[in-house]
C-alpha cells in the first residue's frame, strides 16, 4: 500500500514540477540568458540518499513477508499438488484424490507439496497473495492458512500452452466437520445428484470441457456431440462402437484407442474419479443428441 | 581513405553534395559504409517491424475485448503473443535507438568523421536483416507459440518453428554485438580534438554504457540459445528435466542476458532524453557527472539482478533477497536522472517544440513504469504480482512507454538534421497527445488488472475482468491512430524542398547542429573544433577544459 501511494504521490510531483518548470520558465525571447547551474551537490545527495532510504524500507517489508511465508509450521496438512496439462491434480493425506477441486479446512495451516509431470506451470491464488511454479524434476512448496470459509479462484500464472488460460482451479475452504465428510464421501451435493447431471458437472469441473467440445467443433479431442452409438476410427483404422466399454476405456486407458486425426495427449483418470462419476458420464454422453 | 578526400577536395571546391544525394542508386545505398546512410536503413527497418509487431499487438488487445473467443483460436492467440514480443524486443526496440539513432548521431555529436568500423557496421545491419528474415520465416514453419522468452521446457517438447526463431535471436544477437563494438572504438578513438571525456555529449555517454552490455551480456543469451536448439535438434540433455536437465538453469541464463538487455533498450532512451532537454530549455545540464556515471552504474548494476524475473521460481531464500536487495540499488540512479533532468528545466527558458513534448511524455511515463518496478523488486508483493498483467504493463511502461517515446523524441529532434525538411509542429504536438493518452489508458488498466489477480498469457479470461479489459482495447486505438498520424506528417514533410530548414534549428550546442542540413558524406567541412562544452548557453562560453562540471 506504501508503495502505491509513493507511485502517486511521485507521479503527481514530477508532474507538478514539470508543468510548474514549463509555464513558468517559458521562452519569452530568442534573446534569453539562462543561468549557468552546473551541479549542486547537497542537492544532488538530497534525492540521492532519500529515495535510498525509501527503498531500503521497501526492501526490509518485502523480505520479512517472504520469510514469514517461507517455512511451513510442522502440523499443516500435507496435500501433494500435481501440474500438468491443463489440469491441477491433488492428492491428500489418506490417499484420494481430486481434480481441480482442492479441499482445505478452515484455521489449519496447509502445506501443498509441487510438481509438475510436463512443462512448468505456476500455482496462484490471487486471494491469498500466493503464487510459486512448478516445476518437472523437482518439489516445490507453498502454505497457507485459510482462515474464512468459502471457494477461492487458482489460475495458472506460467504460461503452458494451449489451455494454458483454462488450467484454473477452486479452493474450497470447508468447516472442519464439512472437510471431515469430504475426506470419506466426498462432497456430499455430488452424492445425490443423479447420474447424468453428474456427468455434466464432471465435464466441467475436472477438464474433460477443455478438449471436447459439446457442439461438434473440433478441439483437442474429438467432440461428445452425438457421438453416442456411432463408431469412432481408431489410428490404425480399425472401428470402434462408442458404447459404455468404449467410453469407460477411453476414461481409464486413453492411449488404448486414439481417434484418427487426434494427438495422443490426453491424461488418464485412474483412480481420479469415482465409479459413480465415470457411470455419471457414460449418461451425460448418452444424452448428447 | 585520406586519398579519396584530397582528390575530392580538389575537384569540387566549395560545395559538397549532401549524403543523401551522392552517390547515387539503390546499390550505393544497399554498399554504402557510411553511418548515416546505415543509421536511416537501421530506423526505416525498425519503423518497418514496429508496425508488424504493432499489428499484432492490435489483434491481441481485440481478442480480449471478450472472455471467450473473439477473432482467433487459443493457438493462433499463442503464436501471435509470442510474434510480437519476439518482434518487438528483438527487432524493434533493441536496435531503436543504438542501431537507428545511434548510428546517425553519434559521429555527428563527437565530431567524427564515421564511426570506427564502418564495413563491420554494415556487416551488423546485413546481419540484423538476416535475422529479421529468419523470424519472419518461422510463420512457414507453423509459427512459435512459446512465448518470447523461450522457457524449457515448454520450448523443447512444443512444435513450430521454434528453432528457426531461436536461431534468429541468436543471429540478431551478433547484429547488437557489432554495433557495441564499433560504438566503444568510435567514442576511445575518434572524438574531436580537445573532446576529454567530460566534455561528451551525454547520449555518448549513454552509447558507451549500452554497448559494453551489448557486448558482455550479448554472448550469453547466444550460448544459451545454442544450448536450447541443441536440445531440441539433438536431445542433449540441458534443461529438460527429462532428459535429465533443470528447466530452471534456463531461466538463469536467458534473464543473465535479458535483465541486462532492458538497460540496452532504458539508456539508450535516457541518453536521448538527456540531449533533447537541455536544448530546449536553453540551459546547461544538471549533474553532468552524476547522469554520465549513473548510465555507467545502471549498466553495471544491471548484471546482478537477474533473478528477481525469478522470486517464485523456486529459488532458495537468501539467493531471492540477495537479488530483491540488489534490484532495488537500480532505483537510485533513475532517479537521480529524473531529478537531475527536471532541475535542468529549472530556471530555463523553455519551449515545448514537439521532441521537448516526447522527452516530457518520457518523464512521466518513466516514473510510473520506474516506481511500479519497486512493487516486483520488493519479496513479498512479487509474489503476488509476478506473471499477471501488473508485470505487463510494468515492462510496457518501460520498454514501450519510454523506449519507444525517446525514440520518436529523437526522430522528431534530429530529422530536420537527417533530411533537411521539418514536419508539421501542430500535427506533432497531436500525435504526441494522442501517443501519451492512449499509451496510459491502454496499460493503466491492466496495472488494475493484474493486481486483482489477471495471470498474463491468458486467450480465455473470467468474466470479472472484461470492463478493465475493453478500456485497454480501446486506449490501443488510440494509440495506433497516435503512432499513423506520425508515420502520415512525417512522411509529408518529404513533400518539402530539402535544405529548407536551418543548419540549427533547435538552437542547439552539440556539434551535429554545426554541419549542415542534411550533412556532407564526411560530415563536416574539414575538422571540427570543440569551441565550447557540450551544453554550454552563456553567451560567451567558457573555452574547453577551463569550465570544470
Amino acid at each position: 500500500m506504501f508503495i502505491i501511494y509513493l507511485t502517486i504521490f511521485f507521479f503527481f510531483f514530477n508532474g507538478a514540477l514539470i508543468i510548474y518548470a514549463v509555464r513558468k520558465w517559458k521562452r519569452r525571447s530568442d534573446k534569453d540568458v539562462t543561468p549557468h547551474i552546473t551541479h549542486d551537490t547537497r542537492l544532488e545527495l538530497v534525492w540521492s540518499l532519500i529515495p535510498l532510504a525509501v527503498v531500503m524500507l521497501i526492501f526490509f517489508w518485502g523480505f520479512t513477508g517472504y520469510v514469514k511465508a517461507w517455512v511451513a509450521p510442522n502440523d499443516a496438512i500435507e496435500i501433494v499438488v500435481t501440474g500438468k496439462k491443463w489440469v491441477w491434480q491433488f492428492e491428500y493425506p489418506d490417499g484420494s484424490r481430486s481434480l481441480n477441486d482442492l479441499h482445505v479446512p478452515v484455521n489449519r495451516p496447509v502445506k501443498l507439496i509441487m510438481h509438475s509431470e510436463d512443462v512448468i506451470h505456476s500455482f496462484f491464488v490471487p486471494a491469498f497473495r500466493l503464487k510459486r511454479d512448478v516445476i518437472p524434476g523437482r518439489y516445490t512448496e507453498l502454505w497457507f492458512t485459510a482462515t474464512e470459509p468459502g471457494v477461492q479462484q487458482v489460475f495458472c500464472a506460467e504460461y503452458c500452452g494451449k489451455g494454458h488460460s483454462d488450467m484454473l482451479a477452486r479452493i474450497f475452504v470447508d468447516s472442519p466437520e464439512q472437510y471431515e465428510i469430504f475426506l470419506k464421501e466426498g462432497d456430499e451435493q455430488v452424492r445425490k445428484m443423479p447420474l447424468k447431471e453428474l456427468g455434466k458437472l464432471v465435464y466441467e469441473n475436472k477438464g474433460c470441457a477443455t478438449c471436447h467440445s459439446l457442439d461438434g467443433t473440433k478441439g483437442q479431442g474429438p467432440s461428445w456431440k452425438g457421438i453416442w452409438a456411432k463408431t469412432h476410427k481408431g489410428a490404425d483404422g480399425t472401428e470402434y462402437t462408442v458404447d459404455a466399454n468404449y467410453v469407460r476405456q477411453s476414461i481409464l486407458q486413453p492411449q488404448a484407442v486414439v481417434v484418427q486425426g487426434f494427438e495422443p495427449i490426453m491424461p488418464t483418470f485412474q483412480g481420479l474419479l469415482r465409479e459413480r462419476e465415470i457411470l455419471g458420464v457414460i449418461e451425460y454422453i448418452k444424452s448428447l443428441e | 581513405m585520406s586519398q579519396a578526400i584530397t582528390e575530392h577536395g580538389v575537384g569540387h571546391a566549395a560545395h559538397h553534395a549532401d549524403y543523401l544525394e551522392e552517390p547515387k542508386g539503390l546499390w550505393s545505398w544497399l554498399t554504402t559504409v557510411d553511418h548515416k546512410r546505415i543509421g536511416l536503413m537501421y530506423m526505416w527497418s525498425v519503423m518497418f517491424f514496429f508496425l508488424v509487431g504493432g499489428l499484432f499487438a492490435l489483434l491481441i488487445r481485440l481478442e480480449l475485448l471478450t472472455p471467450k473467443q473473439t477473432i482467433m483460436t487459443a493457438e493462433m492467440y499463442n503464436r501471435v503473443f509470442t510474434l510480437h514480443g519476439a518482434i518487438m524486443t528483438f527487432l524493434v526496440i533493441i536496435p531503436a535507438i543504438p542501431a537507428a539513432l545511434g548510428n546517425f548521431a553519434l559521429p555527428l555529436l563527437i565530431g567524427a568523421k564515421d564511426v570506427a568500423f564502418p564495413k563491420l557496421n554494415l556487416t551488423s545491419l546485413y546481419v540484423y536483416w538476416t535475422g529479421a528474415a529468419m523470424a519472419v520465416a518461422t510463420l512457414a514453419l507453423g509459427g512459435v507459440d512459446t512465448g518470447w522468452t523461450f522457457y524449457t521446457p515448454y520450448s523443447t517438447t512444443t512444435g513450430g518453428g521454434v528453432s528457426l526463431m531461436v536461431l534468429a535471436a541468436f543471429v540478431l544477437g551478433f547484429s547488437s554485438i557489432f554495433t557495441g563494438v564499433n560504438f566503444i572504438a568510435t567514442i576511445h578513438k575518434l572524438r574531436a580534438p580537445g573532446m576529454g571525456w567530460f566534455e561528451l555529449p551525454l547520449f555518448t555517454w549513454g552509447m558507451y554504457a549500452t554497448a559494453l552490455i551489448q557486448i558482455l551480456a550479448t554472448p550469453v543469451l547466444g550460448i544459451t540459445l545454442l544450448l536450447l536448439v541443441m536440445e531440441r535438434v539433438l536431445g542433449v540433455g540441458i534443461f529438460d528435466a527429462q532428459l535429465g536437465g533443470d528447466p530452471v538453469l534456463f531461466q538463469h541464463f536467458f534473464w543473465f542476458y535479458s535483465h541486462p538487455a532492458v538497460y540496452i533498450m532504458i539508456l539508450p532512451a535516457m541518453a536521448v532524453i538527456s540531449e533533447v532537454i537541455p536544448t530546449f530549455s536553453k540551459k546547461t545540464i544538471f549533474g553532468y557527472k552524476a547522469i554520465a556515471f549513473s548510465s555507467v552504474a545502471i549498466a553495471l548494476l544491471g548484471f546482478m539482478v537477474w533473478a528477481h524475473h525469478m522470486f517464485v521460481a523456486g529459488m532458495s531464500l537468501f539467493a531471492g533477497a540477495i537479488f530483491s536487495f540488489l534490484t532495488f540499488f537500480i532505483a537510485i540512479p533513475s532517479a537521480i536522472k529524473v531529478f537531475n533532468w527536471i532541475a535542468t528545466m529549472w530556471r530555463g527558458s523553455i519551449t515545448l517544440d514537439a521532441p521537448m513534448l516526447y522527452a516530457l511524455s518520457f518523464l512521466l511515463i518513466f516514473t510510473i513504469g520506474g516506481l511500479t518496478g519497486l512493487f516486483l523488486a520488493s519479496l513479498s508483493t512479487d509474489v503476488h504480482l509476478h506473471d499477471t498483467y501488473f508485470v505487463v504493463s510494468h515492462f510496457h511502461y518501460v520498454m514501450a512507454g519510454s523506449n519507444l517515446i525517446a525514440f520518436l523524441a529523437g526522430i522528431h529532434y534530429w530529422w530536420p538534421k537527417m533530411y533537411g525538411r521539418m514536419y508539421n509542429q501542430t500535427l506533432a504536438a497531436i500525435g504526441c497527445v494522442l501517443v501519451f493518452v492512449g499509451f496510459n489508458a491502454t496499460f493503466l488498466p491492466q496495472f488494475v488488472l493484474g493486481s486483482r489477480g489477471m495471470p498474463r498469457r491468458y486467450y480465455n479470461y473470467l468474466p470479472q475482468f472484461q470492463e478493465l479489459h475493453v478500456a485497454s482495447t480501446v486506449g490501443s486505438w488510440i494509440l495506433a491512430a497516435g503512432l499513423f498520424l506520425i508515420l502520415a506528417y512525417l512522411l509529408a514533410s518529404f513533400r518539402q524542398k530539402k535544405g529548407s530548414v536551418p543548419a540549427n534549428p533547435w538552437g542547439g550546442r552539440t556539434l551535429e547542429w554545426e554541419t549542415t542540413s542534411p550533412p556532407t558524406m564526411h560530415n563536416f567541412e574539414g575538422q571540427p573544433v570543440l569551441k565550447h562544452g557540450p551544453y554550454d548557453y552563456r553567451p560567451n562560453p567558457a573555452p574547453v577544459g577551463e569550465d570544470s562540471h
